[in-house]
């Protein structure tokens, strides 16, 4: 099961819980997990069907740049975190 | 591990390293004949026929509402063709949104910043563009049109601009308590709340930081501020486009990403990308400020105008002025160890003027400040904060130097109260593979220890410096890379060469790092694969050569295109054999049939063929790779200090970093040592200097301070190789990461030169006399 790390702003939504475990085999799997357990996750994440501009998600310490369809493996570590701006305008 | 210090001088390409044949050699540059005969074509060499030339006027002011622009008496001066004002571009919306391919932008921002609209927001805004037919002509009407202005208070610094009655640069701004929340950008209409300067405003935090700091037996906390500091790229921003009668738009310019410029500019102007097309010149630095438009809509909208194609190409004054800068900061950090030299905790609030516009680099600043250490209790806060600046823009490991100038700088007054060597704590306290960041990341397999052993183990550390006010500093630096989506095709020539073209802009040498990639693959000689860089309607969409990840990102393009051309080679060969494929062998670019050793071809015997054996070979690949692997770097820096005049000479310099795998070495060198050389203008004399009106007073290369070869000595670079896991050849990034470490590592060294330490940059001579005179050993 991986391990999903909730940024402190959506812990008022997981009720006070800072991680969970989740099985899952992507980010947007993750993110329907998350919304089944603690309603209006997806909404704070997802926008147009991607992670919202300012938000990346980093699966084993990479940030992701595939974003949902980013793999999740059985052990993984995923946060969300705001996304990097870097050398560049991308994220 | 492997290390080489390594000294630049040119080896054959024929040299090979590690069992690559072409991997770490250091053949010549494809580019570089044409660069040093004068024939390379940069934005501003562009010449079409019928060519207009634009030129931009900029605000007087800081802060000002525009009540009018007139620009009739302009319109009828003899050869103006055309005039625009942000009231002929569409007014995009103010919601931060994906372009679609990996790009962020907010696009009422980026328009507004291209030609101000209701209000200017820094001396230089750009308020108004012409179009002539001579740049002289242009430049004369400037002064005809008519701008009425209500001008404003102007906020400068993001201390002022946070005070509660601070003017407000944007009445509308949404203040974003976590960007994990809110999208950003500005507020609905309907929402009245309070005004706001700070854009953006977020914590990260591990473990219990109070705690940490109760285990502590030595705290140390204190307060830095850097200066606003320009790229200073040679090339000034340049742009031409040409509206054809179809629609469709071409655009002419060096960027460090014309798919981007690309986006940006359909976007901004209001059409398809698949209109514009994006041709890449070549580009004379960009050091992350290349990477956003400025030029190129107002040069689309003047050719629309005029039918003819329009060229805008900015002075060093207007680049200065006008393009965006790296942010000034504000940082105060705190930190405890124990006695034997363990971190305990660490707490840090970082405020960065964004400028005009939301986005300085307060995240990555955050991110990167304490990486190199495993510290199990840490808490950073940042603020993205707009004042009466320029829109900061990228600046090579954005927002990293500063915050490692804070961070290493206390390290250094931490073993100073530890009396424990640099190295030695930061070896006992150094980051390694799993070591959890104050974002909650683990760390991929680094080499920062690795990188501090050979640092300690180098001559430089251990050689005595003697004399009167000299002192040596060290200090290390994080920078977490990029990636990103690359295209790549290889197509066989008849001749047995092929031709990569590939979408990477080519800023530091990837077009060599990117061919040799093929050739080793292919096993041709690197003089055998000839590259370029497609425009954006002959190549696949690539991302910005930004955050050092150009060669790691193409390279795998270039990689997987190559592997695509050796699979369909080795069919090819099957073929004319009537064998299967996988009894075909292909080494060292020749071909063998396995139960028959005597069958064999090269692969200039096979290109030859190929048209009549069923058709010419074209390799191809698109990847979007994870896994760039950060970078670290280890800097030594002897200094001495005239106590009289304050003036800091760089007697000896040593940079060591972990390139993973330096493809080509003597490009790495150059990117460590260019980020040196930047990095010791920012710690010495680089500084924006604005008088109380928000006006730039030195605004030029003369009175704005860039180090020059007479400055200084050469740079030693020291290459450490820890594979990066990520990638095929285990190369990591090299661009960025030279530059973090030099502020602190020279402001450690004048404090062993003269007992002083400097907590503003830069230390420029009258700082340092001014900080002597009052000096008061251990402050």
């Amino acid at each position: 099961m991986a391990t999903v790390y909730i940024p402190e702003p959506l812990q008022s939504l997981s009720r006070g819980e800072k991680e969970v475990t989740i099985e899952a085999t992507t980010v947007r799997q993750i993110i329907a997990r998350l919304e089944a357990l603690y309603p209006g996750m997806e909404d704070a994440l997802v926008e147009d069907e991607d992670l919202k501009p300012h938000i990346a998600v980093a699966v084993d310490g990479e940030v992701s740049i595939l974003g949902l369809v980013e793999p999740v493996g059985a052990d993984s570590e995923v946060h969300f975190i705001p996304a990097l701006g870097g050398g560049s305008t991308e994220r | 591990m492997s290390v080489s210090q390594v000294t630049p001088v040119i080896e054959t390409p024929e040299s090979s390293t590690n069992g690559y044949a072409v991997i770490g050699t250091r053949p010549i540059r494809p580019d570089g004949t044409d660069k040093v005969t004068g024939r390379a074509q940069y934005g501003a060499d562009v010449r079409l026929t019928g060519l207009l030339y634009g030129k931009i006027l900029r605000s007087p002011h800081a802060h000002a509402r525009i009540k009018s622009i007139d620009v009739s008496r302009a319109l009828v001066f003899p050869g103006v063709k055309a005039i625009v004002t942000a009231a002929e571009l569409p007014q995009p919306s103010g919601k931060v949104t994906d372009l679609g391919e990996g790009a962020m932008i907010n696009p009422r921002f980026m328009s507004n910043n291209c030609l101000a609209k209701d209000k200017v927001l820094y001396k230089g805004h750009a308020v108004a563009a012409v179009a002539a037919t001579s740049p002289h002509i242009a430049d004369e009407a400037l002064a005809l049109i008519d701008v009425d202005y209500e001008v404003l208070p102007a906020v400068l610094t993001a201390q002022d601009a946070m005070r509660e009655d601070a003017p407000i640069l944007h009445e509308r701004l949404m203040a974003l308590e976590n960007p994990n929340l809110r999208p950003g950008g500005l507020r609905e209409d309907t929402d009245t709340g309070p005004g706001t300067n700070v854009a953006n405003h977020f914590v990260f935090e591990i473990g219990d930081v109070a705690q940490g700091f109760r285990e502590a037996d030595v705290i140390v906390e204190r307060e830095y501020h850097t200066s606003t500091v320009h790229q200073g790229y040679i090339e000034p921003h340049s742009a031409t486009a040409l509206w054809n009668a179809d629609g469709s738009l071409i655009i002419w310019c060096s960027s460090q990403g014309h798919f981007a410029i690309r986006d940006q500019t359909a976007r901004i102007v209001g059409i398809p990308v698949s209109k514009v097309k994006v041709i890449p010149m070549e580009i004379g630095g960009g050091f992350g400020a290349k990477t956003l438009i400025y030029l190129e809509p107002v040069a689309a909208l003047l050719s629309k105008k005029t039918g003819r194609p329009v060229k805008l190409a900015m002075s060093r004054t207007e680049v200065f002025q006008g393009t965006g800068p790296t942010s000034g900061t504000h940082i105060r950090i705190k930190m405890g160890a124990k006695k034997d030299g363990r971190i305990t905790a660490a707490e840090a609030c970082l405020i960065y003027e964004a400028g005009a516009f939301p986005g300085s680099p307060v995240n990555p600043g955050s991110q990167c400040m304490l990486a190199p250490y495993d510290i199990p209790n840490a808490r950073v806060e940042g603020y993205d904060v707009v004042v009466n600046r320029p829109k900061s823009a990228a600046y090579r490991a954005p927002g990293a130097g500063a915050a490692a100038f804070a961070a290493e700088s206390l390290i250094d007054e931490l073993c100073e109260q530890l009396h424990m060597d640099p190295l030695e704590f930061r070896l006992l306290n150094g980051a390694k593979e799993g070591t959890r960041r104050v974002s909650g990341l683990r760390l991929p397999r680094i080499g920062y220890l690795e990188t501090l052993q050979t640092a300690k183990a180098h001559p430089h550390y251990s050689t005595p410096l003697e004399g009167a006010n000299r002192g040596r500093g060290v200090a290390t630096g994080f920078w977490h890379n990029g990636t990103g989506p690359a295209s790549a095709t290889v197509s066989v020539n008849p001749d047995g060469t092929v031709i990569l073209v590939e979408g990477s802009v080519d800023i530091g040498g990837s077009r060599a790092s990117a061919a040799m990639h093929v050739a080793e693959v292919l096993g041709l000689a690197y003089g055998e694969v000839k590259p370029m860089v497609g425009d954006t309607d002959s190549v696949g969409f690539t991302s910005t050569t930004g955050g050092s990840g150009a060669t790691f990102k193409t390279g795998w393009a270039c990689y997987e295109a190559a592997s695509d051309v050796k699979r369909q080679m080795i069919e090819r060969a099957a073929k004319i054999w009537e064998v299967a494929p996988e009894d075909v062998e292909y080494a060292a670019g020749t071909l063998t049939y396995s139960k028959n050793p005597e069958l064999r071809m090269t692969f200039r015997d096979l290109a030859r063929r190929l048209n009549a054996t069923g058709g010419p070979i074209v390799g191809r690949a698109n990847v979007a790779p994870r896994g760039p692997g950060p970078g670290l770097a280890v800097h030594i820096v002897d200094v001495e200090v005239d106590p009289e005049t304050g003036k800091t000479e760089i007697l000896r310099y040593t940079a060591l970093q972990d390139a993973g795998k330096a493809i080509h070495p003597s490009y790495v060198e150059g990117q460590i040592q260019g980020g040196v050389v930047q990095g010791i203008g920012w710690a010495l004399n680089e500084e924006y200097v604005f008088n109380d009106r928000g006006e730039m007073l030195n605004a030029s290369f003369l009175d704005y301070r860039m180090p020059t070869s007479l400055d200084l000595p050469m740079i030693d670079a020291v290459i450490v190789e820890v594979p990066n896991p990520g990638h095929p050849y285990g190369l990591r990034g090299v661009g960025e990461v030279s530059i973090v470490p030099p502020m602190a590592a020279i402001a450690n060294a004048i404090y062993r030169a003269t007992g002083t330490r400097m907590r503003h940059l830069p230390m420029s001579p009258g700082k340092v006399v001014e900080a002597l005179s009052k000096q008061q050993p251990g402050n």
